[in-house]
């Protein structure tokens, strides 16, 4: 690639603004019977890292089925945000652990 | 018919009514050993569970039973361990092993719904005896800091458990 259309393509980069943000990561922990607090400013592309420091086999499992992951004691799993919205979840094996996640566009 | 009730009932209020009886002078040592039997006792029914039963979501939970109790009781055998203490058998933990038996023995007679409706509606009863001696008498009890927090856990743990085995009795079909 010609060496000015990459500067160009650069600074087009630079100035673009906050619809370039970079893609975040941000954690949930889980411990003792309960999901920890959930960050806000959540975007659509962004990453939830699910952090499960409880002995036990938990899930943050949405109620619309739209995320369904399965948390091993002492593991971490990662999941990319698809779709904004205000997305209830649940544990499907403690069905009292129950949050929301809110995902902007 | 009224017999049979009249010792059920009785049974059913032995552990409870032990507990209470053991709230002066229950020691860490009787406290660990009462709620590793409680687990205990849990993972027991929840195989037999798993050995009888053929519906899917009394088999989930009989899964998930035998699951968190074996993590809980794992906690527990490597907490006391550490802290050099050893479980020390009670009236409290005799008469919660002595009505599982009893309970063990009479599921065994039973198959299909007749079971499953029998194995919910003891997972209810036994979580409400359970919670109740945590909340009442093991966790203001408990010395040691650890063992206390560990409890505490198992409160939320077999708290979700006891909302679970009642949605399921619920909706049994």
């Amino acid at each position: 690639m010609p060496r000015r259309l990459l500067l160009a393509l650069a600074g087009a980069a630079i100035v673009a603004g906050p619809t370039c943000a970079a893609p975040k990561v941000y954690t949930v922990t889980l411990q003792q019977m309960a999901f920890g607090p959930v960050p806000s400013g959540l975007r659509v592309g962004d990453t939830v890292e699910w952090v499960n420091n409880d002995i036990f086999l938990h899930s943050a499992t949405a109620k619309d089925k739209s995320f369904d992951v399965e948390l091993k004691p002492k593991t971490r799993v990662r999941m990319v945000l698809k779709r904004a919205g205000t997305f209830a979840f649940f544990c499907r094996y403690h069905p009292g652990m129950t949050s929301r996640l809110v995902v902007a566009r | 018919m009224l017999k049979v009730l009249g010792f059920a009932a009785a049974l059913a209020l032995a552990a409870p009514l032990a507990v209470q009886a053991q709230t002066s002078g229950i020691n860490d040592a009787q406290i660990a050993h009462i709620a590793y039997t409680a687990g205990a006792i849990d993972v027991a029914a929840g195989k037999q569970a798993l050995a009888k039963s053929q519906n899917k979501s009394v088999r989930d939970f009989a899964q998930e039973m035998v699951r968190d109790h074996t993590a809980v009781n794992e906690q527990a055998v490597a907490l006391v361990k550490k802290l050099h203490v050893t479980p020390q058998d009670n009236p409290t933990s005799q008469a919660l092993s002595k009505d599982a038996a009893a309970k063990l023995k009479a599921h065994a007679a039973l198959k299909g719904p007749a079971f499953d409706r029998a194995y919910l509606a003891n997972e209810v009863a036994f979580h409400k005896t359970v919670n109740g001696a945590l909340s009442k008498t093991l966790i203001p009890n408990a010395k040691n800091a650890e063992l206390k927090s560990l409890l505490q856990t198992g409160l939320k743990l077999f708290t979700d458990h006891q909302a679970h085995a009642e949605q399921l009795v619920a909706s049994y079909r």
